[in-house]
């Protein structure tokens, strides 16, 4: 069966996905060592031993995301944060940075080591580098290639590769995006930082509603709809007297229907994001897709269901898989 | 300020899609007139553009290189089809220590043979730069988004291992690169189909708020920053944390009349803030920039002048 990767961004949300039939779940500690990096989120060490031992006992592993990037002069964090992902017993660590990925390779060698999206490895030579120099087991793929790409990347690697199929859509290459950084000071590379609450404000102007970030006008809606939350990569802007949203639309990710293909492609994991989601919402994902991955490993019709009242009130898209970005 | 013989001014790969005869005409000017020791050539945004650029690629290099500038040639910044792929195998072939490796496939084709690292790859870090400089790393451009005291780290770093130490110091901010094209997007087409509509815009496709506010410039696959970093008033204390090369990145503006005023700063003939004025001037209406260096919001301007 394609193994179900989860996101918990607390030890309630970790039990919650390892109930709904989780086989991964994935999670960071409450620090900047980690790309979700939000107040009231995340686990302390002592709520990592806990939750990975939990989640030890019913069969489901823990892989934890190290996946910023130090800053010169702050890397004691980062390695100290690696001994208490492999004293907590994880199953695997998450990493991005190549100086974290040489650290760990040689200082915590029997530790399992995946690649982040965050490395923005998106073709078999990049792949093959970070598998051979630092003994990656297993890939995220960015969030930009066709199931028909997919497919050819298994074919010229040895790494496992692990796809997101559902949730938020980061519409640029991750781990190399500054847009947060140009407009807040907040980096989502190097603070585990993106369009802050902190540096949010709404304002209610006319019959509409403003939200801002750092300040900068991101969208603006009539008051009686839902208001996005502010990111550059989704705002509305005016460009050669046109205002759209240039970059995306405000759409989700759902690749339910893709199951079968990127099985097919040889796609060892499937990753639900959402670390900052509530625990029922984790829950009704986590069991929607198991049902989903389970048919398929049975030859069964993916069942129907209906998760878009989930997908952050927006339309589901099957984003790069289905290619028509070229 | 002391003078200054030891820092390196290195022009940027031009990021833009600028038509031949404008291409060559900017280099050429380049190459005869600007204060500049060494220019990075090659495309990095986006492989529907390399063919145009290639054809006319040697006669620039043999121009510049005549003018006493050391040339060096930059890889794609995105690698995901096969002819990105072949074509930063093919930069990665070259007999030359001076190419710029912009994605990690080229660090698996280099083979650790030396090379430069450029600023899309994420070098934030000590461990980072020791490692590349392992690998056969002779030179590193750091994130510009690095503040000014992980740079002075950093910087030390790649100095103890005998590395040349870049950063931008002038120029729009490259902030995100994307799979996807937004200039094509902006008028309807695909990245397939975009009929290089980039070409229009030679200092980027302006988007405003709707506030009318500007913000940010699009470039084909690549968002960047409305203001331009300036990082003239910074220019001593990045020497003196141990900076050896100073980037600017080509603008629309007199390139020429920019790195005279960096040199002259550089030389000590001028003072930071008479360049500055001079600066200005050469960049019109333009906002200037030094957020990221001093660990705020990018697009700030700080206004101090840091004492060295």
């Amino acid at each position: 069966m394609m193994e179900l990767v989860c996101p918990a961004g607390t030890p309630a949300a970790l039990r919650a996905a390892v109930e709904a039939g989780a086989h991964s779940v994935y999670c960071g500690f409450s620090d900047e060592t980690n790309a979700r990096n939000f107040p009231g989120l995340n686990f302390s060490t002592e709520e990592l031993t806990e939750a990975v031992a939990g989640a030890h006992k019913r069969g489901a592993k823990v892989l934890v995301a190290l996946n910023t990037f130090p800053r010169a002069g702050g890397e004691k964090l980062w390695h100290q944060r690696l001994a208490d992902a492999e004293a907590a017993g994880a199953d695997a660590v998450i990493l991005a940075d190549v100086g974290l990925l040489d650290y760990a390779a040689t200082h915590h060698p029997r530790l399992r080591r995946h690649l982040s999206v965050q490395a923005a490895a998106a073709n078999p030579d990049a792949i093959n580098f970070y598998a051979e120099t630092f003994d990656v087991k297993r890939v995220v793929l960015p969030r930009v290639l066709t199931v028909q790409e997919i497919a050819e990347i298994n074919k010229e690697i040895d790494a496992e590769t692990e796809v997101f199929v559902f949730g938020g859509l980061c519409v640029m290459a991750e781990g190399r995006c500054s847009l947060s950084s140009y407009a807040t000071g907040k980096s989502p590379n190097m603070n585990g930082v993106c369009s802050p609450a902190s540096h949010v404000a709404y304002a209610e102007e006319g019959n509409e509603l403003a939200a801002r970030l750092g300040g900068f006008t991101i969208n603006r809606t009539p008051k009686d709809r839902p208001a996005p939350y502010p990111t550059l990569c989704k705002g509305c802007f005016t460009s050669e007297n046109q205002t759209g949203h240039v970059f995306e639309d405000p759409v989700s990710l759902d690749a339910r229907h893709l199951i079968p293909a990127l099985a097919k492609a040889g796609v060892t994991a499937l990753k639900i994001e959402g670390r900052q989601r509530s625990r029922a919402y984790v829950a009704e994902v986590v069991r929607t897709f198991r049902a989903a991955v389970e048919a398929v490993e049975e030859g069964r019709p993916m069942p129907e269901g209906a998760l878009a009242r989930l997908a952050e009130g927006q339309a589901g898209t099957a984003g790069a898989y289905a290619k028509t970005w070229r | 300020m002391a003078v200054d013989k030891m820092t390196k001014l290195t022009l940027g790969p031009l990021a833009y899609h600028w038509s031949s005869d404008r291409r060559r005409d900017f280099y050429a000017r380049i190459a005869d007139e600007a204060p500049l020791d060494e220019v990075y050539l090659g495309e990095v945004i986006c492989s529907k553009r390399a063919p145009f650029q290639e054809a006319d690629l040697p006669a620039i290099i043999e121009r510049l290189e005549r003018a006493g500038k050391t040339v060096i040639l930059s890889s794609l910044a995105e690698v995901m089809l096969k002819r990105e792929r072949k074509a930063t195998a093919d930069l990665a072939e070259l007999d030359t220590p001076e190419i710029e490796i912009n994605n990690a496939a080229g660090l698996f084709d280099r083979s650790s043979r030396p090379h430069r690292i450029g600023p899309f790859m994420n070098a934030y870090n000590e461990a980072t730069i020791g490692w590349m400089a392992g690998k056969g790393a002779t030179h590193v451009t750091l994130p510009t988004e690095l503040p000014g005291e992980a740079m002075a780290i950093a910087a030390s770093a790649a100095r103890g291992l005998g590395l040349g130490v870049e950063v931008q110091v002038f120029g729009r901010a490259s902030l995100a690169v994307s799979a996807r094209c937004y200039h094509a997007r902006a008028h309807g087409r695909t990245k397939d189909n975009c009929l290089f509509v980039c070409e229009d815009d030679a200092d980027g496709m302006p988007l405003c708020t709707t506030d009318d506010r500007p913000i940010l410039r699009v470039n084909g696959i690549q968002t960047q920053s409305e203001t331009y970093i300036n990082l003239l008033p910074e220019t001593g204390r990045l020497i003196a944390d141990g900076l050896t090369h100073l980037r600017l990145m080509p603008q629309s503006v007199d390139m020429v009349e920019v790195a005279s005023v960096f040199r002259s700063v550089l030389d000590g003939a001028r003072d930071p803030l008479e360049a500055e004025t001079a600066l200005r001037e050469a960049c019109g209406e333009v906002r200037f920039s030094n957020g990221f260096y001093h660990g705020q919001a990018g697009y700030r301007r700080i206004a101090n002048v840091v004492p060295v």
